[in-house]
């Protein structure tokens, strides 16, 4: 479980993340949802530790990583597996020595151990022969599925996801979704999903929370959504025709509300 | 106000390179990687520059010294120590801040910029050290070895023209190349070509490292790195000089 509490981050005078408290849980898919610009991506980074934060507490199973030193927060970060938006695979690495990296990073195990384990995670994964590709020779999607393998390469504990579906078309990123969430429970592991699309709230929002120019204004899970009565998350969520169609007919036929 | 930002943010870049590596193997690795990337690959344009200015500097040397009373063989010596002193390190640098130093910073930019550093550092690796020390270190190595290269190519060059044309005849231009060799000409050139290829990589990797926004940033931060790399690597020549040539 990952703790937020009270976190604020500002870049110069222009406040960013207003004092944000949310607990994200293990096993499940947590998704921060919002329109571009809204934060996510800050917030999300803020979490990791790739920003310092102003105020607030974070905390991994209760372990409070904004008070701690180099050395400690080096030790939680082997547990934090992280697919960034454009899977930020290594230009110069093949896909196999990519997945490896953490291994040969951070582990004593033989060559043979290691490439079991690369090629396990590629196989979870879907990407069985593509070894030897560079990333310029993948698709979006497949470059994705490689970012997932080497997020999952170490058995993390915590997984972030920074907008997984950007760039894809509707089948691959449900693809995605679901990738996202079968080894986020496989795994028992704490996912946190960034995600402007409302296709992967449905999909895969265990627990969302909506945030609207870094203040927070909505949390729940999927099935709440759509009666929510927060006017930011509404406009949000019922943007899209094809959405306000089928609130539209919702409405009618009440019985079939759960 | 800016200079002092920049030369602080470089220092803390260098002392973040500077720590312990991790995985030695793992940098090993890397540094193979960049000796082929930064060195072998250029050896080209080293040795094609090298072959002609070497070639242009016997010409000039020839139409410098017309009076009969100078002694023939002052070309071969002309020639040697202009490749010495300056072409083979300064000017061999020069080129190289062009080549390598602008392939370092588009590298590490456009990995700033498409998360690849942001995902090293998730990983808890210190991306400063892994990415930039194994450039650092064979640069160190290689760029001595392209000043010895620029060295023989150019003075061969010089004698490929005393052998077609008649400035001078062979022998008496090789006699030149041998005429009073000071061996600290030698250490000079290669001790200057240290720093400079110290200079060009750190400097570069600076600009790269921190480059942001999109891929006209990264462009731009390449240009900056060639010119900023060039000054102070022409700043260092003079210092340099005055302190090791005496
Ligand atoms: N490094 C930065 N420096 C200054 N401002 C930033 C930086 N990163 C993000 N911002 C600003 O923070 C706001 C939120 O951005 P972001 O978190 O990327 O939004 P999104 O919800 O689309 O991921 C934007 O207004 C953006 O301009
Ligand atoms: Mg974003």
């Amino acid at each position: 479980m990952i703790e937020v509490r009270n976190i604020s981050k500002s870049f110069g005078d222009h406040l960013v993340l207003d004092d944000i408290s949310i607990s994200f849980e293990k096993g499940k898919t947590n998704l921060i949802i919002g329109k571009s610009g809204s934060g996510k991506t800050v917030l999300l980074q803020s979490i990791v530790g790739l920003h310092e934060i102003d105020t607030g507490e974070i905390l991994f199973d209760e372990r409070d990583f904004t008070r701690m030193n180099f050395k400690q927060k080096k030790q939680v970060r082997k547990e934090f597996g992280m697919l960034f938006q454009g899977a930020a695979l290594f230009d110069s690495f093949t896909v196999e020595e990519n997945v490896r990296y953490p291994l040969d990073m951070f582990t004593d195990m033989t060559f043979d151990e290691k490439m079991e384990r690369t090629n396990f995670c590629l196989q979870r994964v879907d990407m069985m022969n593509a070894n030897k590709l560079f990333p310029a020779e993948l698709s979006g999607g497949m470059r994705k599925r490689v970012g997932i393998a080497r997020a999952i390469t170490l058995n993390p504990r915590y997984l972030f996801c920074d907008e997984p579906n950007s760039g894809l078309d509707p089948q691959t990123a449900i693809r995605i979704d679901k990738l996202i969430r079968e080894i986020t429970g496989e795994f028992n592991i704490t996912t946190i999903v960034n995600t402007h699309d409302m296709n992967s709230v449905m999909e895969i929002g265990d627990k969302v929370m909506f945030i609207y120019e870094g203040i927070k204004c909505w949390e729940g899970t999927k099935d709440d959504i759509l009666n929510a009565d927060n006017q930011y998350l509404n406009d949000f969520v019922f943007a899209t025709n094809l959405a306000k169609t089928v609130k539209l007919i919702q409405n009618k036929k009440p019985e079939t509300r759960s | 106000m800016r200079l002092f930002y920049h030369l602080g943010r470089y220092y803390l870049l260098i002392s973040k390179v500077f720590a312990w590596p991790e995985r030695s193997s793992m940098y090993y690795r890397q540094t193979m990687r960049e000796l082929e990337y930064l060195g072998i690959n250029s050896i080209g344009i080293v040795v094609i520059i090298s072959l002609f200015v070497g070639a242009v500097l016997t010409i000039q040397m020839d139409y410098n010294i017309e009076s009969p009373m100078l002694p023939r063989y002052l070309i071969g010596v002309g020639v040697r120590d202009s490749l010495l002193l300056e072409f083979s390190s300064t000017m061999v640098a020069l080129i190289l801040a062009g080549k390598v130093g602008s392939s370092i910073a588009s590298e590490l930019g456009t990995m700033r910029i498409t998360e690849q550093i942001d995902a090293l550092e998730i990983m808890g690796v210190n991306s400063a050290s892994f990415l930039i020390l194994p450039k650092i270190i064979s640069t160190m190595f290689f760029f001595p070895l392209l000043t010895v290269l620029s060295l023989i190519v150019g003075m061969s060059g010089g004698y490929l023209v005393a052998v077609i044309t008649d400035v001078s005849t062979p022998q008496e231009f090789v006699y030149g190349l041998q005429y009073v060799f000071y061996p600290y000409y030698f250490t000079y050139a290669l001790k200057k070509m240290i720093v400079f290829a110290f200079i060009i990589t750190t400097i570069s990797a600076y600009h790269g490292y921190y480059a942001e926004g999109s891929s006209l940033e990264v462009g731009k931060s390449s240009t900056r790195a060639v010119v900023h790399s060039s000054v102070v690597l022409l700043m260092f020549n003079l210092i340099l000089t005055k302190l090791i040539l005496r």
